[in-house]
């Protein structure tokens, strides 16, 4: 399997990736800008999301929301923001593709004539409540911030959440935003991909027409941080929860590096399905715990490796330590068995081929392409990405476990229910997130 | 080069041909239906199993029996614990889902076309013949009572079991298919057993097969792995005589209270739910009524979100919807919004749904942006083999005609402004309920303040 694709680049610098697709009458457009929360400073956290959210509110000549004339179309679209890139998306009937274009571009290289002081306080009022929703009124939902806070130091680009804190919001000026947008939205610090029922040649042509005259910005370097962990911590938030909830934290390899899939295979050994390792024993078999997770969270910096438990009624954070102490270094020690290498591979194998079922949206063949092109500078990573986990052996396995959990400092985030200090791992330290 | 001009929006060409799969229709002699489509290109086929019951026939002193019995399914079946049955979907690299709603129970699995056979044994396996040991039983129901309990502090779930509970009193619909903590508590293996006796039989189960193998390959998997199962012993009469069921027992006429809270001191957020009894699936003015609700709440740019997000910012979102049903599901207005503006959003609301059926109608722009969003947007719901499969699967859980599919464009561009003025005269405040899950000292006052009667005080159930 793979994405066949045809790679051009604009005058401007702007990479366009276009991959064919003909077996249903849609196109997606796609559109990343390398450009996340990472580019943050301190004190204007949340930055990048608010001004993602001022993209949809209309450019210089078409000064209306951005989502009528697309879904008259008969359009599906969106964005996202995260620690380390900005995505837009439109998925469009093919006949709706210039109009994806001529908005995509208008907004690219026209944004801030139409910007006012009303949009952008109704947007940040906006933010404020997909704040409270996700996060504020959502039980476990400050573990997040929690986490980020004790595993990175305060100078490091992932010490903050994506959503930004309120009173870093409530700081952020017009002013900001403009040079926000000069800074980091443009075609030099952009990728485009098609993918869909277009003619290459045609497409191209549209998109230079649109984009191709679009000024480049700045170049924009990369990021420096300090990835080095230093000693092992444990905090306890307390949250409106009934069951008490425990999160094991690593720094891990950033996305595509050394260690990276590995830690995806020992997640997979630990807590993929009830025949995972710790599910087997504390969900299924001692019934401790009601359910785990493993998760190796790839970002382009760094990494972060995960288990999350929660505690079955009756049963203390500590006996879910310990059991996950325990399965890590077994992991460590002698890997996974064949059955379970050949498991995760039929499995990574078969997700690969699903992922290219879509053409648009999140995760579909144009976000991947353009996954792969910001990330590593090679759109046709696709054979490679697999091969990575096809390379994989119980020793890599194994070793991976053994460095970057076993030997590494780990923070330890308790969650639970207000008043009931006492279900914390014992000799947390008390945070409070808000 | 092409010159391009940014005075004006480009004219979209010619509406797509929406390319409709063509559908086979077959049956097995034991009476379960098979709908299959080749859907070329991406070696994966997707089989979903649509069961046309859900927990709407649940026995009423049993709420989530359905859902508990659907969840026991993949803990053994034959000669397979749990884990070996794990361990073989993940061999394959197969992916396994169980949904239950109120009308219908749907396993789907996603796999690979040479693991076809395995995987719909598999499948037909822990359907037609699972274990249901006590022990599993046990540990089963236990993991749903602490989901129950972990439930209660979720604003969106409390809000939604409220409002189901409010609009449908005595009703099969009042209650949500996770049951209740009491339901679980009084449910036993036994009962689970006669459940699935009572109510997986091949005869009301439709299979959708869609993906990379030609239709008769894709019916020859189906007919390989399900031919040998057969109606068990158990009368299924018995069950629909101890059960109300939902498409005999009248909704209630009036909810339960116009206006209930449920107290979440210190919330960020009031939790907001709107809604009335709505419409079946099957009721006559389907069409106007989609339109209707794209115009009001069903897309970014309707008039609720526009609004409530885009002018006032009180939410990060807002929609709205019809659940139609088999019987009339609810029709529900839903959002999360900022405490302090609590009462001020529900007014809100009430003035779109009161000002759409009368005093401001929908426009020809409103109306024309709805239908074409409808239309042109409809080619994208067949890009998957997912997508197409959980298509035939409404077409047989409704009973609708086999050319339904291909009616929708044309049945959308039928629909004028008379008939979606017409349609919004359904919206029936009198019948309306509010329920709200939030900080009872903060928003109590307010809501007082909006005449729609006395804020009745409920307990987070679950």
């Amino acid at each position: 399997m793979n994405i066949p694709y045809t790679k051009h680049t604009l005058r401007n610098g702007m990479p366009v990736l276009i991959h064919e697709d003909h077996r249903c009458p849609i196109v997606a457009v796609n559109l990343w800008y390398h450009v996340g929360s990472k580019n943050e400073q301190p004190g204007r956290t949340g930055f990048a999301h608010l001004f993602e959210h001022l993209m949809f509110e209309g450019s210089e000549h078409y000064n209306h929301g951005y989502f009528q004339p697309l879904q008259q179309a008969g359009a599906v679209l969106n964005g996202s923001t995260n620690s380390d890139r900005t995505n837009y998306w439109e998925v469009v009937p093919t006949s709706g593709l210039e109009l994806a274009l001529w908005m995509e571009s208008d907004r690219m290289g026209h944004l801030l004539p139409a910007l006012t002081e009303e949009k952008f306080r109704n947007q940040r009022d906006v933010v404020l409540n997909e704040r409270r929703q996700n996060y504020e009124n959502r039980p476990y939902g400050m573990a997040a911030m929690a986490i980020v806070d004790a595993l990175f130091p305060p100078a490091h680009p992932y010490h903050w959440l994506t959503i930004g804190s309120p009173d870093d919001l409530q700081a952020a000026s017009l002013d900001d935003v403009q040079a926000f947008f000069r800074r980091y939205y443009h075609p030099g610090n952009a990728s485009l991909a098609l993918a869909g029922d277009v003619a290459p040649e045609s497409a191209l042509a549209l998109v230079d027409a649109y984009f191709g005259g679009v000024e480049p910005g700045p170049a924009v370097g990369p990021v420096a941080c300090d990835n080095t962990a230093t000693r092992d911590s444990r905090v306890l938030l307390e949250d409106g929860v009934v069951l008490p909830r425990l999160y094991l934290n690593w720094l891990s390899p950033a996305i595509f590096a050394d260690g990276d899939a590995d830690l995806d295979l020992v997640a997979d050994v630990l807590a993929d399905g009830k025949s995972s390792r710790l599910y087997k024993n504390m969900v299924y078999e001692r019934r401790i715990a009601t359910d785990v997770i493993a998760v190796q969270q790839s970002h382009e910096l760094s990494g972060f490796f995960q288990l999350i438990a929660t505690a079955a009624p009756g049963h203390t954070l500590a006996e879910l330590e310990a059991a996950m102490s325990a399965e890590i270094t077994r992991v460590a020690e002698s890997g996974p068995t064949s059955a379970e290498s050949q498991r995760s591979l039929a499995q990574a194998e078969a997700q690969f081929v699903y992922r290219v079922q879509t053409v648009g949206g999140f995760g579909g063949k144009s976000d991947q392409l353009n996954q792969y092109n910001v990330f590593v500078g090679d759109p046709g990573y696709f054979d490679r990405d697999l091969d990575r986990y096809r390379e994989a052996t119980p020793a890599s396995v194994a070793a991976a476990a053994g460095r970057f959990l076993v030997q590494a400092p780990r923070v330890a985030v308790s969650v639970v229910p207000r008043g009931r200090l006492d279900l914390a791992l014992p000799d947390s330290t008390k945070v409070v997130c808000s | 080069m092409i010159a391009i001009d940014r005075s004006r929006l480009p004219t979209p060409g010619a509406d797509p041909t929406v390319r409709f799969p063509a559908v086979s229709r077959r049956s097995l002699a034991n009476g379960l239906r098979v709908r299959t489509v080749e859907h070329r290109g991406v070696p994966v086929v997707s089989f979903l199993l649509l069961l046309s019951s859900g927990s709407a026939v649940e026995p009423i002193d049993r709420p989530g029996l359905a859902a508990l019995t659907a969840d026991m399914l993949d803990e053994g079946s034959g000669a397979r614990s749990a884990l070996d049955i794990e361990d073989a979907l993940s061999g394959m690299g197969a992916q396994f889902e169980t949904e239950v709603g109120s009308d219908a129970t749907v396993l789907s699995l996603l796999t690979l076309p040479r693991f076809c056979d395995q995987a719909l044994g598999l499948l037909s396996d822990i359907v037609a013949r699972p274990r249901l040991f006590v022990e599993d039983f046990d540990r089963v129901r236990e993991l749903r009572l602490n989901r129950l309990r972990q439930l209660r502090d979720l604003a969106p779930a409390v809000a939604d079991i409220a409002l189901a509970r409010l609009l449908y009193a005595g009703h099969p619909y009042g209650r949500l298919p996770i049951g209740t903590t009491r339901g679980l508590e009084s449910s036993s293996a036994d009962d689970v057993s006669r459940f699935h006796q009572q109510v997986w039989r091949p005869s009301e189960v439709t299979i959708a097969a869609v993906g990379d193998l030609s239709h008769d390959d894709l019916f020859g998997v189906v007919e390989r792995a399900f031919g040998w199962w057969t109606e068990g012993a158990q009368d299924p009469q018995a069950l629909a005589a101890s059960v109300p069921n939902a498409m005999t027992t009248p909704a209630p006429a009036m909810p339960v209270a116009p206006l209930a809270l449920v107290d979440r001191p210190g919330a960020a957020q009031s939790e907001l739910r709107i809604g009335q009894v709505g419409v079946p699936r099957l009721t006559p003015d389907y069409y106007a009524l989609l339109v209707l609700n794209t115009i009001l709440g069903g897309q970014f740019v309707s008039r609720l979100n526009m609004n409530l997000r885009e002018d006032k910012g009180f939410t990060y979102g807002v929609r709205s919807g019809f659940e139609f049903r088999r019987a009339p599901g609810p029709f529900v207005v839903q959002a999360a919004v900022q405490t302090g503006v609590t009462a001020d959003a529900v007014k809100e609301v009430l003035g779109e749904l009161r000002a759409i059926a009368g005093p401001r109608p929908a426009t020809a722009a409103e109306l024309g942006l709805a239908k074409s969003a409808l239309t042109r947007g409809y080619a994208r719901s067949f890009e998957t083999a997912g997508q197409i499969a959980r298509g035939l699967a409404q077409l047989a859980l409704y009973e609708l005609p086999d050319d339904t599919l291909e009616q929708f464009v044309p049945s959308i561009h039928a629909v004028d402004i008379d008939a979606v003025t017409t349609a919004a005269q359904r919206f029936d405040l009198s019948r309306m309920t509010v329920a709200i899950v939030g900080d009872r000292a903060k928003v109590e006052p307010g809501l007082r303040g909006l005449g729609i009667g006395e804020p009745t005080v409920l307990d987070a159930e679950a």
